[in-house]
């Protein structure tokens, strides 16, 4: 067996996040609870870059996932102590700014001297997008086709998928903290396969079973028992739930597990769940280091909470990178009332009809209005079949529309229901609907050669 | 003999923009034949008529199991855009489930396949 160039033959990458917003607790659990060589936390969602962006307008210090501050300072001792390294696409919009705050932290705790930050930027095309479209690059919407200077005004933040090759650099470069903005989910977790292994970049299978590794605990929990459906009532201790580990051979094959002593379950049926989570065409997983089918995973039990995967087929890559595109497009609010047995439902569909009613006396113009029955029918539709009678029905009422002062208006409606509507109803403590502005999601594709990748290393 | 989708099969669905995607597992190995035989294209359209505005694509995993449907037009515009409840797709998966496969006698019979809910006999207790 080959060793790692560290002499590793197994190397431990830990998930310890898995969205920005996931358990604060997790971190810490993954670098305390057993040997673990690399932590991996993902903070990133499509949506999530226009957050920052709006957030470093107001004040261009930040732009970054701000919990990754509190992770680091909650696994330091890991970091400094015992070289268990981290890398996060906690930069956002602004990675250093978020290195700038880490070493704060590490200062703080007088520790400078045993962390040295793996910066990358470059991904980040805003304050290029005048010269790309003029240049050619369309980047033209994925899903509709349209060209994106049908609404480069409203434009946020725009963003191209980077892929390992930074992150492997900075790791060369001896960084144990490596910050990237968006960097794809896989990527965290394939860069330091890659990097401990030496794979070669047209090592197609293996760089695809590193992306696999990735996409399986990308996720957090949602691998190791936290939202799955498999024998959910019988899965053990989820106050206590075990964060994914990936222990990876130089060949390509892993086992994914969790530390000993942790609520969940790693199973074949809860990687299972967690390999079709978000699949297109699985024959071909596209990132910016490889082409991987998923049709060629293979799984094996390989003891208690511990899944073999092995097999792994990978095809070249593609010369182009996906684009993150955030832009405005107009304003929402939803709003709930919860009408009360008997007759629930009839007293909250009549409230429905009145509503509509009283919006279209106004004159008031929406792109959309939805409906929905919680308790009958808000996430099945008409699959739910009939209700009997249920003790209560929530109205949950939503518009969207390009006009902001006609959702405000829509916001003031709904109260008055309480008094002037059908019997029965309650809930409206929380008073009148908050209108948000939509910043809506448009995916495109742009040529890899255009997007340079910088990567800096301070210690 | 009628088959509830949910006796045979576990699901985790997910979005891309506007489209749900719903991963189907067959619940013991032996049963993806059923999965693959029977839960067709149309099926699975015929379904969701109605509560999906898009078209539906179908993938085969035999190495896992499990069937992949794309089912577009299926959040209200999707992520942000989106004013259902259940804007990301999360439970696109239970709707799928609620499906009921006809599968001939003979086959369903060898299988061990019955109108009544499958849970694995074998499934651990949880902890206190």
């Amino acid at each position: 067996m080959t060793n790692s160039s560290k002499g590793r033959a197994i190397v431990r990458v830990a998930s310890g996040q898995g969205f920005w917003g996931d358990w604060l607790e997790a971190p810490r659990r993954q670098v305390e609870g057993g040997d673990v060589d690399y932590l991996m936390l993902d903070y990133l969602a499509e949506v999530t870059m226009s957050i920052l962006q709006k957030q470093k307008e107001r004040d261009p210090n930040m732009g970054y996932a701000r919990d990754f501050v509190g992770a680091i300072e909650s696994v330091l001792p890991a970091i400094a102590k015992r070289g268990v390294r981290v890398i996060a696409n906690a930069g956002g919009v602004n990675p250093p700014a978020c290195a700038a705050a880490i070493r704060g932290v590490a200062a703080k705790h007088g520790v400078s001297g045993d962390v040295r930050i793996g910066v990358i930027t470059g991904d980040d095309l805003l304050p290029r997008l005048d010269e790309l479209i003029d240049g050619g690059h369309a980047l033209a919407n994925m899903e509709t086709n349209e060209p994106l200077s049908t609404v480069r005004d409203r434009v946020l933040s725009a963003n191209a998928y980077i892929g390992s090759v930074p992150i492997v650099e900075a790791l060369q470069r001896n960084a144990n903290i490596v910050i990237t903005g968006r960097s794809t989910d896989t990527a965290l977790t394939m860069a330091p396969l890659r990097y401990e292994f030496g794979w070669a970049a047209d090592d197609w299978d293996r760089l695809a079973a590193g992306i696999i590794a990735g996409h399986i605990i990308e996720c957090g929990a949602q691998c190791s028992g936290g939202n799955c459906l498999y024998d959910w009532q019988t899965i053990p201790d989820l106050a206590n739930v075990g964060y994914p580990i990936v222990e990876a051979k130089s060949d390509g094959t892993f086992v994914v597990t969790k530390h000993p002593n942790t609520g969940g379950r790693v199973s074949i049926p809860s990687v299972t769940e967690q390999l079709v989570y978000e699949m297109g065409d699985p024959h071909s997983y596209i990132t910016p280091d490889v082409v991987a089918d998923f049709t060629s995973i293979q799984l094996a039990a390989d003891g208690e909470n511990r899944v073999r995967v092995f097999g792994i087929k990978g095809r070249p890559a593609t010369d182009k990178l996906k684009v993150s595109i955030a832009y405005r497009a107009g304003f929402k609010a939803v709003g709930t009332l919860v009408y009360s047995w008997p007759d629930a439902l009839p007293k909250a569909k009549l409230a429905d009809r009145v509503l509509r009613e009283r919006l279209r006396n106004l004159g008031l113009e929406f792109d959309a209005i939805v409906t929905e029955f919680v308790g009958v029918s808000a996430t099945h539709g008409p699959l739910a079949g009939e209700a009997h009678d249920p003790p209560e029905v929530q109205l949950r009422f939503g518009v969207r529309g390009q006009n902001k002062a006609s959702v405000e208006r829509f916001t003031r409606e709904l109260a008055p229901l309480v008094l002037n509507g059908p019997p029965s109803v309650t809930g409206f403590a929380g008073g009148r609907p908050k209108v948000e502005e939509i910043v809506a999601y448009w995916p495109a594709l742009i040529d890899k050669r255009v997007v340079q990748t910088k990567v800096e290393v301070l210690s | 003999m009628k088959v509830r989708l949910l006796d045979i099969a576990h699901a985790r669905s997910g979005d891309k923009g506007d489209t749900a995607n719903v991963g189907v597992i067959a619940l013991e190995p032996e049963w993806y034949p059923v999965l693959s035989t029977y839960l067709t294209l149309e099926r699975v359209r015929e379904h969701f008529r109605g509560v999906i505005t898009g078209g539906v694509e179908r993938y085969e995993l035999p190495n896992l199991k499990a069937l992949n449907f794309l089912l577009h037009g299926a959040l209200d515009g999707g992520g942000t855009l989106s004013l259902k409840t259940d804007a990301q797709g999360k439970v696109f998966s239970t709707a799928m489930l609620r499906l009921v496969l006809d599968v001939p006698d003979a086959e369903a019979t060898s299988l061990g396949l019955s109108a009544a809910g499958h849970w694995p006999a074998d499934a651990e207790a949880p902890k206190a």
